[in-house]
C-alpha cells in the first residue's frame, strides 16, 4: 500500500526518524548530550549532511567547498534580522533562497568539470568566498569579528509592527517564543524532519533515480542523448538549499556568523559525516554529523579530573598510567580520537556507520526482509538504503 | 505489506498524539519552573567556566591562563599557599570557597574561533551550570562569548583581550575586563617612542585582520600622528598567516623607518622573525636607524621569539619580574606549582578569577546584577599592578601601564623584557563616552 508515494517501510522510518528527533532531549542526556545547544547543532549538521548527501550520496559529486552556503545562509539570515526582523522565519526563508543562488552560480561554472578537478573548482570557489568574507567584504561580513547585532539595527518589519525590544540587545523569536534552548532545538529539529521527508521523497522519486544513473556511469547516459547537467546542477542547487538553510538555523539560534564557517576545515567537516554515516544512505548522514558534533563538544571537554574520576575504581599506579594514555585522545585530542574512528570505519566499513548497522541485523536476521539473494556482499549498491 | 493501510486521516491523528505527548515534559521542563538567575547554585559547589584557546594561534597563551585558573581555584578554595588572596586589598574572602560553596571549574577549547567559542561556552552554561565564564586569548573570541553571555544572564570575566571594541564599542552589563587596551597602549607608549625615535619618523603597520588589530592600529595611528610621525601604509594580514615574508618585502621599498606589528601570539614570533631575518633592524632608511615597536608585548612572544626581540619596544600588562609583594606573591606561588614564571595572560586571568570570587562573597550572591554592583567602581589594590579600579561607566579596569623593551643581555630565558617606564595611570585614562557604546541592562537570565 502506498501513500504519498511512499511505502510501509519507508513510513516506518519516517516516523521512527521523527519521533526520534523530537524525543532527543530525553534519548540522548544518558550520554550526556541531552542540552539544547548540542541538540540543535545535531539538528543543523543533520540538515547539512542530508543536502550534502543528495549531491554525494546520489550523483557522486564530491564537493569541497559547501561550507560556503552554509557561510552564505548565516549572513543571510543576520543581516535579516537587522534589516527586517527578529522572526526567524524570513530568515531562514531569505538564508534558503540565497543558498540556492550561491550554488547555482558556483553549481554552473563546476559542473562544466566532473571527478577531482570538479572538487578543485568548488574548493577554491569556497576559499575564495571564505577570503572575501574575512577582509574583502568586511562591511558586510565584520571580518574575522564575525556579523553581530546591535541595539540599533533598523528591524524594518519589527518597527512596522510595533515591537520595540527596549534596551536589551534582542534574540530571535518566533511569535514570542525565545528562539534559544529547547524551543529553539524543537524549531531546528522540525525543520530536519521537514528536510528528512523532503529528501526521502528525491530518493524514491524517477528525479533520485536519474540522479544514481548519473553517478554509475554518466558517459553512457550522454550517449543515449540525454543531458545529465540539468540534472546534477539541481542535486548541486538544492543541496546548496539545505545549507543556506542550515546556515540560517545556526544564525536562529545563535544570531551570529562568522567567517570561519566558510573555511574550507568546515566543508571537510560534512564530507566526514556523510561519509562517516554512509553516503547514499538517507539515515547516514544525520548519524555521521550527530557522532562528529558529539565528539567535537563532549570530547574536547574531558579534561584530566574528569579521567581521574572515570579511573578511579582502579589502584592509584594504574589509575595515573591510564589516565596518562587516554588524556591524549580527549580534551584538546579529541581530533586524533575522531581521525582514528574515522581510519577504521573507513577501511573495516566502507558504507560508513549505516554499513555496520546493516552487518549487525544480518547478525541476527537470517533473510534480510526483501533480499532476493544476492544480499550480504559489502560491495553491492543496496537497492533500499535506509 | 498489502496489509498494513494507512490514510490521510489516521497519519494525522497520529502524527498529532505524538506531537501533543512530546510536548508536555517541555512546557514543564522550560524555563518556568527557575526563579532567581541562570545556573543558580543548589549545591554544596559553584561552577567556573574556564574558555581558553587550547589550539590554534594563541594557544601558548591558553595554557598559561589554564594553569592560572586552576592556582586561582585552589587558592579560593583554601588549597596552596594562597598566593595573591595574601596581598590582595580585600579580605572579603577566607580561603572556604565562595558564599559558604566550594569552587569547581569545567574547561573548553575556544579554538580562537568564534564560532567553537561560544559553542563551548554554550556548553559550559546549559549543560555544567557554570555560573561565570571567563578566558579567551583574541579580542573577537572576548566579543562574541561576551555577547553570549549577556543574553545567557551569566558574567563573563574578559581573559587576555586589549581590543577597545570590548569595553568600548561592544560593551555589557555582564561583561568585565582587568585587561588594559589599546587606548592605553598608545597613550602609554607614544612619550617612549618620541624619545627613542625622535619626531620625524614613517611607520609601516602591519596589522592582524580583526577588531583587537584595527583597534590598535588606530590607537598606535593616533598617538603617534600627535608626536608628527606620518604613517605610510597600514596593511591587514589574516590571524594565523605563519608566513609574513610576503608582507615584510615591501615594507623596505616604502619609505618608512619604522615598523609596527600589530600582531600576537605566534603571529608576533613569524612576522618579528621575518622581519629580522630580511635584515630589516641593520638598515638605515632617510638617514635613521630602522626600528621596529610590537605595541602590545607578552613574556611567551618575547620567548618564542627568542634573540629578535632585544631592543624592541612594546607594552604589557603585567610582567613577573615586578617587584611588588602582589606580584612577588603569584610568581612564586605559579612557579613551585608548575616551575616556570606566569605571563601576562596568565595573571590578568588569575586577578579576574579572584576579583570574580571576591565580588560574590562581598555581595553574598552570585546574582550577575549583585555581582556586577560589587565590582563597579571597586578599588582594590595588591593583585600586582598598584592602586587599580572597575570603571563603573564601561566595566574597564584602570591602572598604571608598563612600557617594555626586550632585553639586551638576559639573564635565563624568562628573563627576556625590561620595565622601561611605569606610565601612571592618569595618563592613560579616558573619558568612558569617548568609545562609544552601551552597557545596557544587567541580565540575570533565569
Amino acid at each position: 500500500m502506498r501513500f504519498m508515494g511512499m511505502n510501509k517501510q519507508d513510513w516506518i522510518l519516517f516516523i521512527g526518524f521523527s519521533v526520534v528527533t523530537l524525543l532527543g532531549p530525553i534519548i540522548f542526556s544518558p550520554i550526556g548530550a541531552g542540552y539544547p545547544d548540542l541538540l540543535q547543532k545535531f539538528a543543523i549538521y543533520g540538515i547539512f549532511a542530508l543536502g550534502f548527501n543528495i549531491l554525494f550520496g546520489l550523483t557522486g559529486y564530491l564537493s569541497f567547498g559547501h561550507a560556503a552556503f552554509l557561510g552564505v545562509g548565516s549572513y543571510t539570515a543576520v543581516w535579516t534580522f537587522k534589516l527586517l526582523s527578529m522572526n526567524p522565519i524570513p530568515a531562514i526563508i531569505f538564508a534558503t533562497i540565497i543558498g540556492g543562488l550561491f550554488s547555482a552560480a558556483i553549481g554552473f561554472i563546476s559542473l562544466r568539470r566532473t571527478g577531482i578537478y570538479f572538487s578543485i573548482l568548488t574548493l577554491a570557489f569556497a576559499q575564495m568566498s571564505y577570503n572575501l568574507a574575512y577582509s574583502v567584504l568586511t562591511p558586510i561580513t565584520n571580518g574575522e569579528t564575525g556579523l553581530q547585532l546591535t541595539q540599533d539595527d533598523p528591524r524594518a518589519l519589527d518597527v512596522a509592527l510595533g515591537r520595540d525590544y527596549g534596551a536589551v540587545l534582542p534574540s530571535s523569536d518566533l511569535f514570542g517564543i525565545d528562539m534559544t534552548g529547547y524551543p529553539g532545538f524543537y524549531f531546528c529539529g522540525v525543520m530536519l524532519i521537514i528536510c528528512f521527508f523532503i529528501s526521502l521523497r528525491i530518493f524514491r522519486s524517477p528525479f533520485g533515480m536519474m540522479l544514481r544513473a548519473v553517478k554509475s556511469n554518466q558517459n553512457r547516459m550522454n550517449y543515449t542523448g540525454l543531458n545529465t547537467r540539468p540534472y546534477a546542477l539541481t542535486a548541486f542547487i538544492i543541496s546548496g538549499m539545505y545549507a543556506g538553510l542550515a546556515g540560517g538555523l545556526l544564525a536562529v539560534t545563535d544570531p551570529l556568523a562568522g567567517a570561519e564557517r566558510m573555511q574550507w576545515t568546515a566543508s571537510g567537516e560534512v564530507v566526514l559525516m556523510t561519509i562517516l554515516g554512509g553516503a547514499g544512505t538517507l539515515l547516514g548522514p544525520v548519524i555521521g554529523a550527530g557522532v562528529i558534533k558529539y565528539f567535537e563538544n563532549i570530547f574536547s571537554a574531558f579534561n584530566d579530573n574528569i579521567l581521574e574520576q572515570a579511573f578511579s575504581f582502579l589502584p592509584e599506579t594504574l589509575q595515573h598510567i591510564m589516565v596518562q594514555v587516554s588524556s591524549l585522545f580527549v580534551g584538546e585530542g579529541w581530533h586524533l580520537t575522531l581521525g582514528a574512528l574515522f581510519m577504521l570505519i573507513v577501511i573495516f566499513l566502507p558504507g560508513g556507520l549505516m554499513e555496520g548497522m546493516r552487518r549487525i541485523r544480518n547478525l541476527f536476521v537470517s533473510k534480510p526482509p526483501g533480499g532476493t539473494g544476492s544480499g550480504g556482499s559489502a560491495d553491492t549498491p543496496v537497492q533500499n538504503p535506509a | 505489506m498489502s496489509k498494513f493501510t494507512i490514510n490521510r486521516r489516521s497519519l494525522l491523528k497520529g502524527t498529532a498524539a505524538v506531537g501533543v505527548g512530546l510536548a508536555t515534559p517541555t512546557i514543564f521542563s522550560s524555563k518556568s519552573w527557575a526563579a532567581g538567575y541562570t545556573n543558580e547554585p543548589k549545591g554544596g559547589t559553584v561552577t567556573f567556566g574556564f574558555n581558553v584557546p587550547q589550539t590554534g594561534a594563541y594557544a601558548d597563551e591558553g595554557a598559561d591562563e589554564l594553569r592560572a585558573y586552576e592556582l586561582a581555584v585552589e587558592h579560593i578554595n583554601g588549597g596552596g599557599d594562597g598566593g595573591m588572596l595574601n596581598t590582595f586589598s580585600s579580605k572579603a574572602l577566607k580561603g572556604d570557597g565562595v558564599n559558604g560553596k566550594k569552587v569547581v571549574f569545567v574547561t573548553g577549547d575556544t579554538q580562537t574561533k568564534s564560532d567553537a567559542a561560544r559553542a563551548s561556552a554554550k556548553r559550559m552554561i546549559e549543560k555544567d551550570g557554570a555560573v561565570m565564564i571567563t578566558g579567551g586569548s583574541s579580542s573577537g573570541v572576548a566579543i562574541a562569548v561576551q555577547g553570549l553571555c549577556q543574553d545567557a544572564g551569566v558574567i563573563f570575566m574578559a581573559g587576555l583581550t586589549h581590543s577597545n571594541d570590548t569595553t568600548g564599542k561592544d560593551k555589557r552589563a555582564n561583561g568585565f575586563r582587568h585587561f588594559f587596551n589599546t587606548e592605553m597602549s598608545g597613550a602609554a607608549l607614544a612619550p617612549v617612542l618620541k624619545n627613542a625615535f625622535g619626531t620625524d619618523r614613517t611607520a609601516y603597520h602591519l596589522t592582524a585582520d580583526y577588531t583587537w588589530g584595527w583597534s590598535q592600529e588606530g590607537s598606535i595611528k593616533k598617538y603617534t600622528e600627535q608626536l608628527g610621525w606620518k604613517t605610510a601604509a597600514a596593511v591587514r594580514t589574516p590571524l594565523g598567516a605563519g608566513d609574513f615574508s610576503q608582507y615584510i618585502t615591501p615594507v623596505l621599498n616604502s619609505g618608512a623607518d619604522v615598523l609596527v606589528l600589530n600582531h600576537y601570539g605566534r603571529d608576533m614570533v613569524n612576522s618579528l622573525t621575518a622581519a629580522v631575518q630580511f635584515g630589516l633592524r641593520d638598515k638605515q632608511v632617510n638617514g635613521k636607524d630602522f626600528a621596529i615597536v610590537v605595541p602590545l608585548y607578552s613574556r611567551l612572544m618575547a620567548q618564542g621569539a627568542g634573540e629578535n626581540v632585544k631592543g624592541i619596544f612594546g607594552s604589557t600588562n603585567w610582567h613577573w619580574s615586578l617587584q611588588d609583594e602582589g606580584s612577588k606573591a603569584f610568581v612564586k606561588s605559579f612557579g613551585q606549582k608548575y616551575g616556570f614564571p606566569p605571563s601576562q595572560a596568565a595573571h590578568t586571568c588569575y586577578c579576574q578569577a579572584l576579583l570574580y570570587a571576591d565580588a560574590c562573597q562581598r555581595a553574598g550572591t552570585f546574582m550577575p546584577s549583585g555581582v556586577g554592583a560589587a565590582l563597579e567602581g571597586f578599588k582594590f589594590d595588591g593583585l600586582g599592578n598598584g592602586p587599580t579600579e572597575y570603571r563603573a561607566e564601561d566595566h574597564q579596569c584602570f591602572k598604571d601601564v608598563l612600557v617594555v623593551k626586550g632585553k639586551e643581555n638576559p639573564t635565563s630565558k624568562f628573563d627576556v623584557l625590561e620595565v622601561v617606564e611605569v606610565t601612571p595611570r592618569s595618563q592613560v585614562e579616558y573619558p568612558a563616552s569617548m568609545l562609544g557604546g552601551e552597557l545596557g541592562p544587567y541580565n540575570n537570565g533565569g
